[in-house]
């Protein structure tokens, strides 16, 4: 396995939000910009002929400012949200071409989530949030709960297991978010923003903590931010998306000092 | 200008022959169906009927303390619990007991069916738009339509009876539960479903397992409120052969006794708060995962 395998690859993704997204579609190729469109057909532009390959065992960052795409392109790799037209390869699989039934099987194994909102489950427990993942899996209950622990152990959050999501604080939050992401071992790891909702000294903790599991999980990540500071510090390379359009993928310092280099 | 100051309706014979044509459709309709669909209702009417001689037969302490039972497993509170004791010793004392035990049969019973035929009415109103746009104006028309008027031809299909009182009183109780079946369902937090979408969850683990847990207090005020409008109904049911606290109260009304009508009406009161009580400490108790600190 060479360093810069491909693992992730989307190609020529569109999505167009609104009624008439077909006709839409054909004057977006055509080379309509994003204001022309909402003009024209009533209809939002959401990505705009992205094209992306994401390396195995990398964080690859998405950065842009809000409404540039970055969560709507996140949402497409694990099908939150269907494309209007486009490819999405992963390990090379075709994933818009699964089932309902093979998409959730995908789901379960392949990927996982953590969210700027956190969206833990308040009527669940430290412990149940943590080990959902495994729990809907039909995992039986003393296996996910042994694994959970472990997750929670890993992430800081010892002797918690039976508080409910609200009555932790917000950092405390989201390594429950982090640790129910990675209870099910999936590959790959998306996080929408995931430390945008917490305070500055609190955030550089989280940023520290992914980065030292990162060192021992070599997961594939991709990480979405609108903060410069955090896609320089922790990205392996970095995409910048405006007006859902794919400005820019390259390494940090490239990013940093400007294309002219 | 005759027309611009009466209304121009219809001829009143034509009026009469409609109205005639309706009545003995319907009148057909019952001759040949009504014994089938009488039929269909007899285990409601034996289960019913079992439940009432259960509640009567069983010697009345035992009844209390089954009641304060239920009463302690739903509110933990000890002043609901002597408030209970209290109000079925005085209801016992002023000799409306064995009413009181039909009256609260038929309104378990009634509570049961409404429960089991609105939560999943609710729960397919909260899966489709369309579904739901079916089943509002249905409800509306449940709700604001006079009871006499759908008492008419339940009646004529049923006769009079248990059955028909317990039918009357659902469709006058069920719209609540399903309403905020529905509303407590949608209203779950889009961002928490979609977490449990991006681990793989299908329908029926995102309908019991997030769904349901986090819309249950929502759907408690609903059954609540069936309670509560069951109770209501008693009095009207009353009118058709369903026994109880709302018979003394339709016999004083048309004899004009002050006394009986009162007891039995501060009667149904009683009941009716203390279910109001127990079920609404019970609908708290389950968000307590909402409050900050440990339980």
């Amino acid at each position: 396995m060479s360093k810069n395998d491909i693992l992730i690859k989307v190609n020529q993704l569109y999505k167009i939000f609104g009624d008439d997204s077909n006709e839409a579609l054909n004057l977006v190729k055509g080379g309509m910009g994003k204001d022309e469109l909402l003009e024209k057909c009533n209809c939002v532009l959401g990505l705009n002929k992205i094209n992306l390959d994401i390396r195995k065992a990398k964080i690859q960052v998405v950065m842009g400012l809000s409404g540039s795409g970055k969560s709507t392109l996140i949402r497409h790799l694990n099908r939150l949200i269907e494309p209007t037209s486009g490819e999405i390869l992963v390990n090379n699989q075709d994933i818009l071409s699964l089932s309902q039934k093979e998409l959730i099987q995908f789901r379960q194994n392949n990927m996982s989530m953590v969210f700027q909102k956190f969206a833990l489950f308040p009527h669940k427990t430290v412990l149940q949030n943590v080990g959902y993942g495994l729990a809907i899996q039909n995992i039986p209950v003393s296996e996910w709960n042994e694994r959970a622990k472990k997750w929670i152990n890993r992430v800081g959050l010892d002797g918690y297991e039976t508080y409910y999501p609200g009555q932790l604080s917000g950092g405390m939050q989201q390594r429950v978010g982090l640790a129910r992401a990675l209870a099910t071992d999936a590959e790959i790891l998306l996080m929408d923003e995931a430390f945008s909702a917490l305070d500055p000294l609190i955030r550089s903790e989280m940023q520290n903590i992914l980065l030292d599991l990162q060192n021992e999980l070599h997961k594939t990540i991709i990480f979405i931010t609108h903060d410069l500071d955090e896609a320089l510090k922790i990205g392996d390379r970095i995409a910048i998306l405006r007006d859902g359009s794919m400005v820019q993928d390259s390494d940090p310092q490239k990013n940093y000092y400007g294309t002219s280099r | 200008m005759d027309w611009f100051f009466n209304f121009p309706s219809m001829e009143r014979n034509d009026l009469r022959e409609f109205k005639k044509s309706v009545d003995f459709t319907f009148t057909d309709f019952t001759r040949s169906y009504g014994a089938d669909i009488e039929g269909f209702f007899e285990p409601l009417l034996m289960f019913l009927v079992w439940f009432e001689k259960f509640f009567i037969n069983t010697p009345w302490p035992l009844i209390i303390l089954m009641i304060l039972v239920f009463a302690w497993f739903g509110s933990r509170s000890i002043s609901v619990l002597v408030g209970t004791l209290i109000s079925f010793l005085t209801i016992g004392y002023f000799g409306m007991w064995e009413d009181t035990m039909s009256t609260l049969a038929i309104i378990l019973v009634a509570t049961f069916l409404c429960i089991s035929i609105g939560i999943p009415m609710g729960i397919a109103m909260a899966r489709s738009n369309k579904i739901q746009a079916l089943v509002v104006p249905i409800l509306d028309i449940m709700q604001t339509i006079p009871s006499f008027v759908y008492l008419i031809p339940v009646v004529m299909l049923l006769g009079i009876g248990k059955v028909p009182g317990l039918i009357a009183v659902c469709i006058y109780a069920i719209p609540p539960i399903v309403r905020l079946t529905n509303l407590g369902i949608r209203l779950v937090d889009k961002d928490v479903l979609e977490a449990s979408d991006s681990f793989g969850a299908n329908y029926w683990q995102k309908l019991f397992g997030v769904q349901m847990p986090l819309a249950l207090p929502t759907i408690f005020a609903g059954v609540n409120q069936t309670i509560m409008m069951a109770l209501a109904m008693v009095v009207i049911a009353s009118m058709i052969g369903v026994k109880g606290l709302g018979l003394p109260v339709l016999r004083a009304i048309s004899n004009q006794y002050l006394a009986l009508g009162l007891m039995n009406g501060l009667a149904i009161v009683v009941l009716a708060i203390i279910f109001d009580r127990v079920t609404q400490k019970f609908g708290l108790r389950m968000q307590k995962y909402r409050n900050d600190g440990k339980d």
